[in-house]
């Protein structure tokens, strides 16, 4: 790898490993990702896919090896990193009872965005949010809902996005547009993005490269046109499905 | 330095907005503490008519209640200002934000203090309007104990903070029962000498005991004891520090474990 390629890289995970107990969630993983890349992280229900996300965010500390981001480590130096990532689940909620703008000013307020405002306006806008800046997140529809968790997840605008299941519960309509919408975030600030999703045509439409995960190890990793040529199958689902079925 | 003033402001601004939509919320912060003063009032007023020991030290028991709630609503402020974030399952979000666990206890600090002075501030107005009850002039004393209770029970409730962390909502119980299980030993309304003598040096340790004692002595002599004082400082800080660290081995617990994503479940 040259000097250029080295410092693309924003990611880097060596040896990283989690135990729970007697359960390996997560065993001996290496990879890096680079800048302006979305990374997927495929696999069946405890593949070690959101074991895998927390430990990437700090929020999980490995039982073994290390994940350095932006060339820092990530447990060491967690508060500097954290101001450069977020994060988006539709299953980790945001307080209910407040207002879409209530809880994008508290979460701008943590991430020290300058120009609040004018950002949650510029949301608002972008995410189609204007209609219920001021409605209580309890009152809105799931779709809604996960569209203002995005919102809060792009709201310092991070170098390093992790997206959990993001387009989950949304109809195909509302998907598309947020798909379409990460699209253009990330053409326009170079960001990183880590997914974790099982949505097959999604991952394809997004992800430069992806990881295959089954219990807790990398099983293959690539393109997804080079996996699918790989496996000689049509489509990600297919290969998924292989590798998933595969003893 | 502005950040971290920064993202303490965010999470009280939190809080801010929870009570702003929610008069429950609000009600439920003075409907105890007054209902509680106003018990002990008429309770205090009574005994007045019919003993010369209260009738002496006319609102000793408005100002013991008063202090008891101080100390109930500075842990049960710090607590349930946690337990929003259970609640709302939110804890996840806030475990990736920069907020550090440092910060997160100050605000929780924080919160507590302003829930505590309406809830209280509120009580001591009405028993002042209602009950012509004053403190007795003893320039800073009764402010400097009212500060020691605050600490006290900002110790008590950080450390159940770090058992929510641990154990999740089904620690909840502990937020509204912890204090009364100390209540018997640290003679919020009669001197310890009347716990059995085993007991007595159980109550020493709490420097809640001290307060109250130092209370009592104002009213019934007229003197202020700076030692029961210090001594009750002295305790506070070990506690809060013991408080502190507590929350903070849980949370490191807890990123061990993988609990801060599903906290609240």
């Amino acid at each position: 790898m040259n000097n250029k390629n080295l410092n693309n890289v924003v990611i880097r995970v060596n040896k990283l490993s989690k135990d729970f107990g007697r359960i390996k969630a997560v065993k001996n993983l290496n990879f890096s990702v680079k800048k302006s890349e979305t990374l997927a992280l495929l696999g069946s229900n405890g593949a070690g896919k959101t074991t895998t996300l927390m430990m990437l965010m700090g929020i999980l500390k490995p039982t073994y090896g290390e994940v350095n981001i932006l060339n820092y480590n990530v447990f060491t130096n967690r508060k500097m990193i954290s101001r450069e990532i977020n994060f988006a689940c539709p299953f980790i909620e945001l307080p209910q009872r407040l207002t879409v703008r209530q809880n994008l000013t508290i979460y701008g307020h943590l991430y020290g965005v300058e120009n609040l405002s004018k950002k949650i306006y510029k949301l608002s806008i972008d995410l189609e949010l204007g209609d219920i800046l001021d409605i209580r997140l309890r009152k809105l529809s799931t779709g809604q809902k996960t569209r203002v968790s995005l919102a809060k997840a792009l709201i310092n605008d991070p170098k390093i996005l992790f997206l959990d299941e993001p387009t989950a519960s949304l109809d195909p309509d509302h998907a598309d547009r947020i798909r379409t919408y990460l699209e253009d975030y990330q053409l326009k600030t170079s960001a990183t993005i880590v997914l974790a999703s099982h949505n097959m045509p999604e991952v394809e439409r997004l992800c430069s490269n992806v990881l295959m995960m089954k219990l807790g190890t990398v099983v293959d990793e690539g393109p997804p046109k080079k996996l699918i040529n790989q496996y000689g199958r049509s489509n990600l689902e297919e290969v998924f499905l292989t590798i998933a079925r595969t003893e | 330095m502005f950040l971290v003033i920064r993202r303490i402001y965010a999470m009280l601004l939190r809080h801010l907005y929870l009570f702003l939509c929610s008069w429950p919320r609000v009600l439920e912060l003075v409907y105890w503490p007054f209902l509680n003063m106003t018990l002990w009032a008429f309770l205090s007023k009574y005994l007045a008519e019919n003993s010369n020991i209260f009738l002496m030290a006319s609102g000793v028991l408005i100002a013991s209640v008063i202090m008891w709630d101080t100390l109930f609503r500075g842990q049960l402020g710090v607590t349930l200002s946690f337990i929003e974030e259970l609640w709302s399952r939110n804890l996840g979000n806030i475990a990736v934000s920069p907020l550090s666990p440092y910060e997160l206890i100050c605000s929780l600090i924080c919160a507590s203090f302003f829930r505590t002075l309406i809830g209280v501030g509120g009580a001591g107005l009405a028993a002042f309007l209602l009950f012509d009850f004053q403190f007795p002039n003893v320039g800073l004393g009764f402010l400097l104990f009212f500060i020691n209770l605050l600490i006290m029970g900002w110790a008590l409730g950080l450390a159940i903070c770090g058992l929510l962390i641990r154990f999740g909502l089904s620690a909840e119980t502990l937020a509204w029962a912890a204090l009364f299980f100390i209540q018997p030993l640290c003679g919020v309304f009669y001197p310890i000498t009347v716990l059995p003598e085993w007991l007595q040096p159980l109550s020493l340790l709490i420097p809640a005991t001290y307060i109250f004692e130092g209370m009592r002595l104002t009213y019934f002599e007229g003197i202020f004891e700076m030692s029961l004082l210090l001594k009750a400082f002295l305790l506070n800080l070990m506690y809060m520090f013991c408080g502190v660290g507590f929350l903070l081995l849980s949370y490191s617990y807890a990123r061990k474990h993988g609990l801060l994503l599903g906290s609240g479940e």
